[in-house]
């Protein structure tokens, strides 16, 4: 069978719990699942929220082919990622990544591909709301993140 | 003339002052590049939107592209900054 492919972009938060179930119902042949979430921080105090803007449509496609690149690259048995957009606060759930294979080490280096992936590729953008009410700032694009990707040489 | 459907986001749209427009391109605006260079002709607020050409990145058809990749065709173009999701 086809390995599922699960994307998501939303507003709401998302339970971990209840998206590795989804992934897994009804299945023998899994033998490994990683989840990787990102949360917001609150960076000692200065941030008061995250804004998350995205670009509708592209985000889901492009996290979507991420993913099926992933399935294909590790010989994964399904993916899930769910990316929120709006208004996050420290403490609270971003993105959601899910794998799952037959060996652990395919679902590791699977979450990993598609996080660093997502992070350099798909179009969100994060602004700053600070706790002294100063104008936020748009959080700048690391170098490290674009080097991340680019270790997978693809 | 050739009509171009455009988005922006985050700080580029920001500072260009909308989210999206249509235009009408002179003719010789083949790549993205070159539709760069041309709206930088359109007045300050993208001036100041794409004064480091280099670091803009751009979508045709919400695909990522460079900036030599050709207009032709596109039904949608988006220009934004490098992403910072996740």
């Amino acid at each position: 069978m086809d390995a599922p492919v699960t994307v998501r972009v939303q507003r709401e938060d998302f339970d971990l719990a209840a998206e590795v179930s989804a992934l897994n119902r009804g299945r023998t042949d899994i033998g490994a699942v990683v989840t990787f979430s990102g949360l917001c921080r609150d960076e000692a105090g200065a941030l008061n929220a995250l804004e998350l803007e995205h670009y509708p449509g592209m985000a889901e496609a492009e996290i979507s082919r991420i993913c099926h690149e992933a399935v294909q690259r590790f010989g994964l048995q399904g993916a899930t990622a769910i990316h929120r957009f709006g208004r996050i606060e420290p403490g609270e759930n971003i993105v959601l990544v899910v794998t799952a294979s037959p060996h652990r080490q395919a679902a590791f280096d699977g979450a990993n591909f598609i996080m660093d992936f997502l992070k350099a590729s798909a179009p969100f953008w994060k602004k700053e709301h600070r706790a002294d009410g100063s104008a936020g700032e748009w959080v700048s694009a690391k170098d490290a993140d674009d080097a991340a990707r680019d270790r997978w040489n693809r | 003339m050739n009509t171009v459907n455009l988005v922006y986001f985050s700080w580029v749209r920001e500072r260009i002052g909308k989210g999206e427009e249509t235009l009408e391109l002179p003719a010789g605006i083949v790549t993205i590049g070159d539709l760069l260079a041309h709206l930088k002709t359109l007045g300050a607020e993208y001036e100041a939107a794409l004064e480091h050409q280099n670091v803009i990145r751009a979508a045709i058809n919400q695909e990522h592209v460079d900036h030599g990749e050709p207009i032709a065709g596109a039904r949608e173009i988006a220009l934004f900054p490098p992403m910072t999701g996740g």
